[in-house]
């Protein structure tokens, strides 16, 4: 009886979204006993299954759940223990829990100058992580030396291993720490921010594929145009996507 | 902190018991600084810790400085404590440099003071200075296939050069 009412409520003919939870329940208990039948299933479904690729469901998964190492190099390292604090909660990114072997991480925060006699253990525990993994250079003395020009320290972390963002500061503050973790969250999602590429019109003029002396070899003028053809692509599509979403 | 008259009854004390082994005193700063010969820093060392009315029993540093270029090069510096009289005094063995791939030389104090042992393994690590009869005479803090002695003043100092703005009109067209 009270079905019926309910059922009332929402006339079969006419497929409007289904607001009532009551009456959605309802009609997932019917579609599990196989009562649901003609327009009112169609709609059922359209409303309850998203489709997506697996590279994006995947890319999802990956940047909602990363595990970072617990290692700390220097001073960084306390502006990084910061980060899991209810104050910067990187738990709203799911990133709070710091895993002590690198085995069970997904990301490695460089937080501090890297001495040449600390350089191999880096790259150890960065071979010991499982796939995928990323890596976060985190103030200036990872990602260049920073004021440490001298005979002990690495100039930059990507001397040695590959590093997927850079956080600039000395050190930098917690917040920075973050909104680099959403950067590089925004990477792993397969929408990366081009940077300074966007601004200063640079795509595929980064210096790596620049030689010094002499002409470039086919494998840089290779890598240059696949640069810029990504970056073009990239640009087109979220156009796009921005324009298909206003209208 | 034996005042600059006790500086020279100590200097003179020690070159009646040990001939001819301090080669000279200064007394700057309120510090007292004996100038020992290398080849007999051991004796000097242990007549300061064992005679009765001297008893410099701790050796609160042992360090290594470069002069060059100043003959001879090297110095390595011992800082000793007489504990119960809160006296401080220093002696200073100058060592030089023997030119080409020889490491300058010295005697180990270790047997003198147990403490000295790593203080003299940075010495070696930093400066080159090998000391004979150390038990362990590595490197400390370089990594053991490290090349070269970064303390030296003859030692590049490392890192990448760096262009800023103040700098790019003495070099035009650095970058290529």
């Amino acid at each position: 009886m009270k079905r019926e009412k309910l059922r009332a409520h929402a006339p079969l003919d006419e497929p409007k979204p289904v607001t009532d939870l009551r009456v959605r329940q309802i009609r997932a208990r019917d579609l599990l006993r196989g009562d649901l039948e003609g327009p009112d299933l169609e709609q059922h479904v359209e409303e309850s299954v998203l489709t997506t690729t697996m590279h994006k469901a995947l890319g999802w998964g990956r940047a909602n759940s990363i595990f970072p190492a617990t290692f700390g190099l220097a001073c960084c390292a306390i502006e990084m223990m910061s980060i899991v604090s209810p104050r910067y909660d990187i738990a709203r990114f799911g990133a709070e829990n710091l895993r002590a072997s690198p085995r069970q991480a997904d990301l490695l925060i460089l937080s501090g100058r890297v001495s040449i006699k600390m350089a191999p253990v880096c790259r150890r525990i960065y071979d010991q992580m499982l796939e995928p993994k990323w890596v976060m250079a985190m103030g200036a003395c990872s990602s260049s030396g920073g004021m440490f020009a001298n005979y002990a320290v690495v100039q930059g972390a990507d001397k040695f291993m590959p590093v997927d963002i850079h956080v600039p500061g000395c050190p930098p503050r917690p917040e920075a720490v973050v909104y680099g973790f959403n950067k590089l969250q925004r990477m792993i999602l397969g929408n990366p921010d081009p940077g300074w590429r966007k601004r200063y019109n640079g795509a595929g003029t980064e210096e790596w594929a620049r030689e010094a002396t002499g002409e470039a070899s086919p494998e840089e003028i290779a890598a240059y145009e696949a640069a810029r053809d990504l970056a073009a692509t990239h640009e087109s599509s979220r156009s796009q996507a921005s324009r298909g979403g206003r209208a | 902190m034996p005042d600059a008259p006790g500086l020279e009854l100590i200097a003179k004390e020690l070159n009646d018991a040990a001939e001819g082994s301090v080669l000279g005193t200064y007394h700057e700063h309120g510090e007292a600084c004996l100038i020992a010969d290398p080849d007999r820093i051991l004796d000097i060392l242990r007549w300061l810790r064992d005679t009765p009315s001297q008893e410099y029993r701790f050796l609160s540093s042992l360090h290594g400085v470069d002069y060059l270029p100043a003959k001879p090069r090297f110095g390595v510096v011992y800082e000793l404590l007489n504990m119960p009289r809160v006296e401080r005094l220093r002696v200073r063995a100058a060592i030089d440099d023997p030119g080409g791939e020889e490491l300058p030389e010295l005697d180990s104090c270790v047997e003198l003071f147990p403490g000295a042992e790593f203080h003299e393994r940075e010495v070696y690590d930093f400066f080159g200075i090998v000391f004979r009869g150390h038990p362990d005479m590595r490197r400390i803090l370089m990594p053991e296939e490290y090349v070269g002695w970064p303390q030296r003043r003859d030692f590049p100092l490392g890192g990448e050069p760096v262009i800023f703005t103040r700098d790019e009109p003495a070099m035009p067209r650095w970058y290529e």
